[in-house]
């Protein structure tokens, strides 16, 4: 029988949830690197069991960790991310020019094609790549410009309030040179040559707290998610707006229609239905919670525009909770599961395509990551 | 000895290996036993318990410590010194017999106290932070 692995990044360790196809009856293990703040784990496709983590804390840095067993153990990998050459300088909150400086790792993507390729958005946002399974890392540099014919205009790029993150990975299953990454608080941007030049994707973003709304960069782009049969399909939840692109980026409009509000973090699509999309509505940019405390996800079978309020389940009142961009993923079961994870530390599951909730575990530290393996 | 504690021994100079002008009667390179004390979360990475006992090349400065320790942990590279400038991360202290030296240059040798393995270089973590 088909089982469900969900794998929970969260500020003071990782969880591994586990369960069979019913997704009723749950084991919780963890935490992992108990303390550390887990930013994201993600496993590859091609091998169930390995499993990779961005391990980071602001008093010991960056590690990544590697399992091949399922979670069950792991070890330590490279954790040095070098940029290329004479990093430069991007924006900095005032506007002045600041130096290009590691953080962290937020955002790890498995290849699609091999178990020991793996793709790492980190802050200040670049890109890098490991072939080696993790045991060295390099920076795919003609994203911040260098040595690329496409002007990214990296130096204008700025921070968003949470740091200038690369949140992003989009691996375009049916074209192995194809990449979409988005950054906070750059854009979206992608590249069709794996990795050496790269194209922003903004037109038809308007973000109004910019001088010039329209701006080819600088757009606060929370989430994208792609259906991998509709990889020239994206859809987007911008710091205000959730957006559509039908055409690889080239052109987005937006698909708010009905949502109460269309502020929000996390964005994901059903595993079998490429037009049934998922967001999470929060209140506002200065308040990071659901409206009315009402823990609410929204459901579109449109692809957009017409939204649905899903919330059997869910808290009714009283719920104050932001859900991060990452912290949301479905299964690819018969009957797609829809999981997500809150800073109070709820996961929920939802094992009918959003229809009925029931939280997993309710206790756990806040929760910055959520990513779920189906597994025969 | 520390209860638990691990001990490993310094790598052979690369200096001189294979120099032909090294005198073979010469004295090797005294080494000493140097105890270091990490943080919880470094015990845990490294999978130690207690102290760690190193074999240390004289001169032992904090930077000949801190190169063996790394040596011999590898996952601990990076989460002590900076990767970048190679100095102590912000949020970590280096103490040494009572005193913070934190912010003396790590080429400085450390007191016989440390060299002898009476005192401990203690890594400290910032308590602040949650």
């Amino acid at each position: 029988m088909s089982s469900v692995r969900v794998l929970v990044g969260t500020r003071k360790g990782a969880f591994i949830l586990c369960a069979d196809g019913g997704r009723k009856n749950w084991t919780v293990s963890g935490p992992f690197f108990a303390g550390w703040e887990l930013y994201h784990l993600k496993a590859s496709p091609l091998d169930p069991n390995r499993i990779y983590a961005s391990q980071c804390s602001g008093w010991f840095g960056q590690l990544i960790q590697r399992s091949d067993d399922g979670g069950a153990t792991w070890n330590p990998v490279d954790n040095k991310f070098a940029y290329n050459g004479t990093p430069g300088t991007h924006q900095w909150y005032d506007g002045s020019a600041h130096p290009w400086e590691f953080k962290r790792v937020w955002h790890l993507e498995p290849s699609l094609t091999d178990p020991d390729t793996v793709y790492a958005g980190v802050e200040d946002a670049a890109l890098f790549r490991s072939t080696d399974g993790g045991r060295s890392w390099h920076e795919l540099s003609g994203l911040r410009g260098e040595g690329s014919t496409a002007n990214t205009h990296a130096q204008q790029w700025q921070p968003g309030a949470g740091g200038m993150g690369l949140h992003t990975i989009l691996l375009d299953p049916t074209n192995a040179r194809r990449m979409y990454i988005a950054i906070s608080a750059a854009g979206v941007f992608r590249t069709e040559d794996e990795g050496a030049t790269w194209k922003p994707i903004n037109k038809g973003l308007v973000s109004e707290f910019m001088p010039d709304p329209k701006a080819e960069v600088g757009h606060c782009v929370h989430h994208v998610a792609m259906h991998r049969e509709r990889p020239d399909v994206l859809f987007m939840q911008k710091h205000w707006d959730v957006m559509r692109s039908d055409d690889a980026g080239e052109n987005w409009r937006e698909v708010s229609g009905n949502l109460p509000t269309d502020f929000g973090f996390a964005i994901d699509v059903h595993a079998h239905e490429p037009e049934t999309v998922y967001v999470v509505p929060i209140k506002s940019d200065s308040e990071h919670f659901p409206l009315e405390g009402k823990l609410r996800v929204y459901r579109s079978r449109t692809g957009g525009n017409e939204w649905q309020e899903l919330g059997t389940g869910l808290p009714e009142k009283d719920c104050y909770v932001n859900v991060l961009r990452d912290a949301m993923a479905v299964d690819s079961l018969d009957e797609c599961g829809v999981y997500f994870g809150t800073t109070g530390g709820q996961v929920y599951v939802s094992p009918d395509s959003g229809e009925s909730w029931m939280a997993i575990t309710r206790d756990l530290p806040a929760v910055l990551s959520v990513e779920v393996q189906t597994l025969a | 000895m520390g209860h638990g504690a691990s001990v490993f021994t310094g790598q052979i100079n690369k200096e001189n290996w294979g120099d032909k002008t090294v005198d073979p009667n010469a004295a090797p390179t005294p080494i000493s036993t140097i105890r270091v004390v990490l943080p919880f979360h470094l015990r845990t990475l490294a999978r130690v318990e207690g102290d760690v006992e190193l074999a240390v090349q004289n001169p032992v400065t904090v930077r000949q410590v801190l190169d063996t320790l790394e040596s011999r942990y590898p996952m601990l590279r990076g989460t002590i010194r900076e990767y970048e400038t190679g100095e102590r991360r912000a949020f970590l202290r280096f103490f040494v017999c009572e005193q913070d030296w934190s912010n003396e240059p790590q080429d400085k040798v450390l007191p016989e106290a440390v060299q002898s393995g009476r005192e401990p270089l203690i890594i400290l973590g910032a308590i602040a932070g949650g």
